[in-house]
């Protein structure tokens, strides 16, 4: 989904590519969703968490998505510290937001699978805790691209935060594995055990693709919002000076 | 290099002398480490069970509310537009800036931690352990809080902001030294705990530096 960087950096072309790309992407991702929620609610009940495996098809695809949005950030953030490109700049500040919401769906429906599942709203699970620290370095991106008022300067602050980020993510995740192994034998997370059947895998895998397409979209029509606001402001900025 | 050194004074004595320095955080340290007990309870076997990791945690505290003035007193003073001038390279300077901070507050913090670890109920046995995780966590905690305090040079409530960027980034210390007491007090092996900090504490100080003078230069373009 990560856009040929080379291709799409001229904002001309970007601006006319996303134009239908956004609406595309979007269709599809309703498609893709409608289908996947139908063979989600059709699947027959597992025979141990019973009509709660249906969360999964929401929650899941949500996590997967966290750690994505995540990649894409850093990934847009690098290119604009690199290449000081404005439209990479504008594609992280569009990507922070969307990231942090797929990391909250993971985070409230979750909660909401383990209340029937394990008695509790929250376990300090490695993996729960590993992505509660995702969603709070998603906070502290947001918060201090607001805070800083000059655009350009602000920009490149959150980028060199969002690398920081991307180095300690893997540390931060096997630092609260190797915590969790230390303090607890086993986990409480059963790793899905045998493969999973077709009639939940087919539903997940069309869920998944779900999401990533409707984030591909909202990430576009984020970027174009951007654009366009920073096209307003430089004409604003001419025609005050007129 | 005897410019590097004449920096570090000059450093250690900003943050030794200005703004209450040491004082400062031992002071928060002993408050924070007194509210507990308050919290919890008086009664020592509830304590005891928490001591090692609330005077664990007091210390990452502690150690967060020292940053605001790191890079903040030179952006403010203009003496950091001299420093990024200078011919020693932004990011020596910003090493040299956060041993600074170390030797000023992270020493005396470390001595600290011990007493008030003993005071909630921990064996006294753990004292050295104690002393050591403080210290070699404290590095940790000066270099990858320096990049949260470069970063929100010049932004709006930068010291809440350096708390919010800061905290995440303190998880793996934390973690690891609060493991290494843990495996230390129930007797298992708790040398993999204390390396594992060292080891993020040396990365902290390898690559830190370099995000900060990243942030610096931002800052003062």
């Amino acid at each position: 989904m990560i856009p040929a960087p080379a291709f799409l950096s001229n904002p001309e072309r970007f601006m006319s590519f996303s134009r239908w790309a956004a609406p595309l992407f979007g269709v599809i991702a309703i498609g893709l969703g409608l289908a996947g929620l139908w063979l989600g609610f059709t699947a027959p009940e597992d025979y141990q968490q019973g009509d709660t495996v249906r969360i999964m098809f929401i929650h899941v695809p949500a996590a997967w998505l966290a750690m994505f949005v995540y990649a894409c950030l850093a990934v847009a953030s690098f290119l604009s510290l690199v290449f000081r490109h404005v439209l990479a700049d504008a594609a992280a500040a569009a990507a922070a937001p969307l990231g942090a919401g797929f990391t909250f769906l993971a985070l409230v429906t979750g909660s909401l699978w383990g209340r029937p599942m394990w008695g509790a709203w929250w376990v300090w699970d490695a993996r729960l805790t590993s992505v509660l620290i995702l969603f709070l370095i998603y906070l502290a991106y947001i918060a201090l691209r607001g805070a800083i008022d000059d655009e350009t300067k602000a920009g490149r602050a959150s980028a060199i935060l969002a690398l920081v980020g991307a180095v300690n993510l893997p540390v931060i995740h096997y630092s609260v594995e190797w915590w969790n192994s230390l303090h607890q034998g086993a986990s409480v997370l059963r790793e899905g055990g045998p493969a999973m059947p077709p009639v939940f895998l087919v539903p997940l895998l069309l869920m998944a693709l779900a999401y990533t397409s409707a984030f591909g979209s909202l990430w576009l029509v984020r970027i174009r919002g951007e654009v366009w606001r920073r096209r307003a402001e430089a004409a604003a900025l001419r025609a005050a000076r007129a | 290099m005897s410019r590097a050194l004449v920096l570090l004074r000059r450093e250690a004595a900003l943050a030794w002398g200005r703004g209450g320095g040491p004082l400062i955080a031992v002071g928060f340290y002993a408050g924070v480490a007194t509210l507990m007990p308050l919290a919890i309870g008086p009664e020592p076997e509830r304590l005891a069970a928490i001591a090692l990791g609330a005077a664990w945690v007091a210390l990452a505290l502690a150690s967060l509310l020292c940053l605001d003035r790191l890079f903040e007193r030179d952006y403010e003073d203009g003496a950091l537009e001299g420093l990024v001038l200078s011919e020693t390279p932004l990011e020596l300077v910003c090493a040299i800036k956060c041993l600074g901070q170390w030797l000023a507050t992270g020493a005396p913090l470390a001595v600290a931690a011990p007493v008030a670890a003993i005071a909630l109920g921990a064996d006294p046995a753990l004292a050295p352990l104690i002393f050591l995780c403080a210290l070699v966590g404290g590095l940790a905690f000066a270099f990858t809080g320096g990049i949260g305090a470069a970063l929100s040079l010049g932004a709006r409530r930068g010291g809440l902001l350096t708390a919010v960027i800061v905290l995440p980034l303190f998880v793996p210390p934390v973690i690891f030294g609060g493991g290494a007491l843990d495996a230390f007090a129930g007797g298992l092996p708790w040398q993999s705990g204390l390396a594992l900090l060292g080891a993020y504490a040396a990365a902290a100080v390898a690559l830190g530096p370099v995000a900060m003078a990243g942030a610096c230069r931002n800052a003062l373009t």
